[in-house]
């Protein structure tokens, strides 16, 4: 194997990219992500419990995990539908939506968070309309989940995008022909072809979602144990020097994400494979 | 993709069914009108915002010192910050792409860390790394030199949440356009450099554009890893996007969506080169 790949590499600088690429990964990304690990676990197994199921960083979990959760599933079907519109409608104007399709992903967060903190604000634009009937959404949950859609939904409709561009149409004709409907179309042919994307989009926002910061801290109201979300309460926790106590909150929420890309990855090397034998 | 006739649903299943065009319309306009709600809202009311209070303020928010001394941080910490992540994506890339060795899918995996941790979690590993408490903060205190709450912990934290931007455009794209022509330009003796210049970059250079603007739009807008690591101090360390904060929390509105509104400018500029780069090398490919 070694004589094999050796007599392969007629290619110079092996050893030198993968030496400078192994350095700078380990200094920029992994000793610093180490560190974090180290730091949480210089405290007892009980200090650890103790800072965990305290109520506060408990609700606070909750509260990041329900949201993130829920505006997840809002993106899956609301990026499936704006991938299917783009890849199988023409319309005027659908090169400029698709390229503003990405705007959240270039938009810095913070100035996200301002202008949805603007609309829906008691007096904002479209805020002025639901406080007529009593809700309120900025400075709630629901203002929370907005701000998560708003930064997860171009991953769901990158993901699904590709795959239903590829998707060899002579299936569905044969469907349609043979007499099936055009709901019975899409869910026994589509949707199973194009679900593994958005299942990718869906864990890409609901991840993305766990750790974002700038455009959710802005609309929260960060109401102790009922709008604060987990990075807002490891900013607070180094505010008042809890080192400790922030690396801990930190670290359980690192392992999360860590397994959340495990799984993308592996999802994404399956498929990948499969394709390849298929 | 040009070449496959367009066989609209419509088709498909209207042979029957009037409802297609209707239900093509009633998609359509439920995809418009939530991208009309989380997109286009959004951009009117940074603009309009802006604007409210007229022209001349709008532009002495944006002349203002603090200001002036943001935007001066921010375009330095994008200059240094993106050349060192740049130069990372394409020796990383080369190794990844055009070599086979064992624990491939690991070192990608590692590489793409940074995109699964909160950028808060970025910038506290720095803290605890650097800050007053953190695990060199005797020797740097001692020795004088600061890192957090100033400006190396904020190029730092941005290099870390800017870091796979342009490794990960260029590996599937080198992966997919093989190692042919580089082994034949080694075989006819060029030299490593030649082979560098002449080929590997000229067939890499729109995917490494492409990379480029992405990490340079994020390093220029992040705000969770650099808010932790800065300290916030006008005028010193506080880049745009803390600055926007810093006058949003003040009650400065009018200011603070001005100041935003420079970001979004650079959010839409950074959207049309990217369409420009995907077109480019849609008619290449």
């Amino acid at each position: 194997m070694v004589i094999q790949s050796k007599r392969r590499r007629v290619l110079p600088g092996f050893g030198l990219s993968m030496g400078y690429t192994l350095i700078y990964l380990s200094f920029i990304v992994l000793i610093p992500i180490a560190v974090l690990f180290v730091k949480a676990s210089t405290i007892s197994f009980s200090e650890f419990w103790e800072i965990v199921t305290d109520k506060r960083v408990m609700d606070s979990y909750k509260l990041t995990f329900y949201t993130s959760f829920l505006a997840a599933v809002v993106n899956a079907i609301f990026g499936t539908l704006i991938a299917w519109v783009l890849v199988r409608y023409h319309f005027y104007g659908k090169r400029f939506v698709d390229a503003l399709v990405d705007l959240p992903f270039a938009l810095p967060t913070a100035v996200a968070g301002i202008a949805l903190t603007a609309i829906y604000a008691p007096n904002g634009w479209i805020g002025q309309y639901f406080e007529e009937f009593g809700i309120k959404i900025a400075y709630t949950q629901i203002g929370i989940m907005i701000a998560l859609t708003f930064i997860g939904f171009p991953f769901v409709v990158r993901s699904v995008q590709p795959v239903l561009q590829d998707l060899d149409r002579q299936y569905e004709e044969a469907a349609a022909t043979l007499g099936a409907s055009s709901s019975q179309i899409f869910f026994k042919i589509i949707l199973p072809s194009i679900i593994p994307s958005v299942l990718t989009g869906f864990a890409l926002a609901f991840a993305r979602a766990l750790g974002e910061y700038g455009s959710v801290v802005f609309i929260a109201g960060n109401m102790p144990m009922k709008t604060e979300i987990v990075p807002l309460l490891i900013i607070t926790k180094l505010e008042q020097y809890d080192y400790s106590g922030a690396a801990v909150i930190a670290a359980v929420m690192l392992v999360i994400s860590f397994l959340l890309l495990f799984l993308i990855n592996f999802w994404q090397w399956r498929t990948a494979r499969k394709h390849q034998v298929s | 993709m040009i070449a496959k006739e367009p066989l609209n649903v419509k088709r498909v299943g209207a042979g029957r069914i009037p409802l297609a065009p209707i239900r093509k319309w009633l998609l359509i306009g439920t995809a418009l009108g939530f991208l009309g709600v989380f997109i286009l809202i959004p951009l009117l009311v940074v603009f309009t915002e802006a604007l409210k209070k007229g022209i001349e303020l709008y532009f002495a928010a944006l002349k203002d010192v603090d200001a002036l001394a943001a935007i001066k941080l921010t375009l330095m910490t994008a200059a240094i910050v993106v050349p060192l992540n740049a130069i990372f994506g394409v020796i990383a890339a080369w190794a990844i792409a055009k070599f086979e060795f064992k624990g491939k899918n690991i070192l990608i995996t590692l590489i793409d860390i940074p995109f699964a941790v909160s950028p808060v979690i970025a910038g506290l590993v720095f803290v605890l790394l650097f800050g007053s408490q953190g695990v060199f903060g005797p020797f740097l205190e001692t020795n004088n030199i600061k890192i957090i709450f100033s400006i190396p912990g904020i190029v730092l934290a941005t290099i870390f949440v800017t870091f796979p931007f342009v490794v990960r455009e260029l590996i599937p794209m080198m992966q997919e356009q093989g190692s042919e022509e580089e082994e034949a330009a080694i075989t006819l003796g060029a030299s490593g450099w030649q082979m560098f210049f002449r080929v590997t970059l000229p067939n890499m250079k729109w995917g490494l554009l492409y990379g480029l603007i992405l990490c340079n739009a994020r390093a220029m807008g992040e705000f969770g890893a650099v808010s932790v690591v800065s300290g916030h101090i006008r005028g010193l360390t506080n880049t745009v996007p803390l600055h926007v904060e810093i006058l949003y929390n003040e009650y400065h509105f009018s200011a603070a969506f001005a100041v935003a509104s420079l970001l979004a400018l650079l959010a839409l500029v950074t959207l049309v080169l990217k369409s420009l780069v995907e077109w480019k090398t849609r008619k290449n490919g």
